[in-house]
């Protein structure tokens, strides 16, 4: 009796045990092998000795991985706020069932189907000083060009406009579909009361799609530390270093140099900053959520 | 009466903001295209000219010359459709599972997975790297397409929705004594058609346009998928003269996805806002 009652669940078992496999040996696995690698000094060769966490104090000495650091936070702050504002308006706009409608919302969302080394070639040919779509346009005003990639001010900036660009089809989206969830008669009872548009905004819609506006900062945050294509194809990283981000840094260490171990302890730092930044703002929104 | 006026002054506001911004939106293709159009030549002068003619077609002829690019292509198109088809696969399995029956730590699993939604591809990437180059899997269909099955997103997707499915529908095919996997084949799946198509669609996006792991998998160019050979041929931007011929790689590169995307343009925007209520 028990043992057909074994062989049921056995049975069942078998079902998840391809997709646990294919986990288990690809992501786990690698994972827990990473964390491990991190306190070695270890090279593709086989080379590897153990070096507890010399690899960490390392980087954090490291100014080119400081640097790294900066440059992805200063990356982060420029984007989120405008992938969280800009498809919250293009949302607001297009909330609505007419084929107009559903024409921009292909239009807006169109550059997130491409991918990352097209919408670089894209805008480099915008925004390069030297014949770009932006020198163009301003030297028809009789301005000069702006130097978009060689200025390191400058720089992490244009990173930040390519991407919003690409991005902000999928907060959008996400945009629109919570604001359909709004039940439609709280806007009829507004609208009876005359409420001017900014105050049915302000006092009905967002707080009604504010656990969408939290979802979306947050997804966008988790996605943008993740930074690299944009400058490893555009800049290399450059100039002196000013938009190598952490993803760059350990490309460069991992896949360049080949000092793996090293490139393993940065990775986890990343999985670090990323797990504590998402904890953070979930625990922060909960609770404000929780007051309300 | 005004308050209808309004409300009409408000609609040409709307409709001007989204020209204003639908434009600003698809200037950069625009610009692409136009210098796809010309040849390179004229580039290398100068680009103010890029929305006059003369125009030329060379620029496509030598695409069309040049087979890497069509290489690429079926790489991109071979790697994105087994992943999908293989997510799909261990995704419904799995989901069944998980939402339906019972075994040994099935929810202690389940969390574990979850959690592994959190686990970005850079943590896991210099020891994967190592695996597969001790399977020696690098440069081959496999160590393209294997990764991408572990992704946790397709089965907490495929979880949720078989759990969202009444009980009475295999608990009736129970009593006609249908084994477990028959009730899985022929009862619950066919319901789950529309999660199929959500997770479908955005495997197949992701897998399209993926750069990082084929970048670092695939160092031979006749592996290459189509977003690491534009790249490889983007590297040495500055010293090119073929600027057209860029462009024109840009504009052919997105073509296919492009043409997916309007073919599928309902049906994306409808995975995208149902993911998005799960």
């Amino acid at each position: 009796m028990l043992s057909a009652k074994a062989k049921t669940q056995f049975g069942n078992f078998l079902f998840v045990a391809p997709y646990m496999f294919v986990f288990a040996w690809l992501l786990v696995w690698p994972l827990m092998s990473g964390m491990g690698l991190s306190l070695f000094k270890a090279d593709l060769f086989g080379g590897a000795t153990f070096v507890g966490l010399e690899n960490y104090g390392r980087l954090m000495s490291d100014p080119v991985f400081l640097q790294a650091v900066g440059n992805t936070f200063l990356f982060v702050l420029l984007c989120v706020p405008p992938l969280a504002i800009i498809p919250l308006i293009l949302a607001l706009l297009l909330n609505r069932s007419t084929r107009t409608a559903a024409f921009f919302r292909g239009v807006f969302f169109s550059s997130s189907v491409l991918s990352v080394t097209i919408v670089t070639l894209i805008w480099r040919m915008v925004l390069i000083p030297d014949g770009g779509f932006f020198a163009n346009i301003l030297a028809v005003f009789g301005l000069p060009p702006i130097p978009f990639f060689s200025d390191p001010g400058i720089v992490m900036g244009s990173m930040a406009i390519i991407t919003v660009w690409w991005c902000l089809g999928l907060p959008m989206m996400l945009y629109l579909s919570a604001l359909q969830q709004v039940p439609q008669d709280i806007y009829e009872a507004a609208a009876l009361d005359n409420s001017r548009w900014w105050t049915t905004l302000t006092r009905i819609t967002l707080p009604s799609i504010s656990r969408t506006v939290v979802l979306v900062v947050i997804m966008q945050c988790v996605l943008q530390f993740q930074l690299f294509g944009q400058p490893q194809l555009i800049t290399q990283g450059g100039p002196n270093g000013a938009s190598r981000p952490i993803v760059l840094f350990i490309f460069e260490v991992g896949f360049r140099r080949w000092d793996i171990g090293y490139a393993a302890a940065a990775s986890q730092i990343l999985f670090a900053i990323i797990l504590l930044v998402t904890l953070g703002q979930y625990l922060i929104t909960r609770k404000r959520t929780g007051d309300a | 009466m005004s308050h209808s006026r309004n409300q009409k002054w408000r609609e040409i506001g709307v409709l001007i903001s989204l020209i204003g911004l639908g434009l600003i939106m698809v200037s950069p293709l625009i610009w692409t295209v136009m210098l796809s159009l010309k040849s390179n030549g004229e580039l290398l002068r100068s680009t103010t000219n890029a929305f006059h003619p003369p125009y030329t077609g060379e620029n496509y002829a030598a695409i069309m010359a040049n087979s890497g690019v069509f290489r690429w292509l079926l790489n991109s198109a071979l790697v994105s459709s087994l992943q999908t088809v293989g997510v799909l696969i261990l995704s419904s399995l799995a989901g069944y599972g998980f939402a339906r029956l019972e075994f040994p730590y099935r929810n202690q699993l389940f969390l574990i997975v979850l959690f592994g939604l959190a686990i970005p591809e850079q943590a896991v990437i210099i020891t994967r790297h190592q695996m597969f180059a001790d399977l020696h899997l690098h440069n081959t269909y496999p160590g393209l397409i294997l990764p991408g099955l572990a992704a946790p997103f397709g089965v907490f997707l495929m979880t949720q929705y078989f759990r969202a499915i009444p009980k009475e529908l295999d608990e009736a095919a129970m009593l006609d004594n249908a084994s477990r996997f028959k009730i899985f084949w022929k009862v619950l799946l066919p319901l789950t058609l529309p999660a199929q198509a959500t997770l479908g669609i955005f495997t197949f996006l992701a897998s399209w346009n993926d750069y990082w792991w084929p970048l670092i998998s695939a160092t031979r160019a006749d592996m290459f998928t189509l977003t690491v050979g534009i790249a490889s041929s983007q590297i040495n931007f500055a010293q090119t003269s073929g600027l057209g011929y860029l462009m024109t790689q840009a504009v052919f590169a997105s073509l296919p996805i492009l043409i997916v995307y309007i073919i599928f343009q309902k049906y994306i925007v409808r995975a995208v806002a149902g993911a998005a209520v799960r």
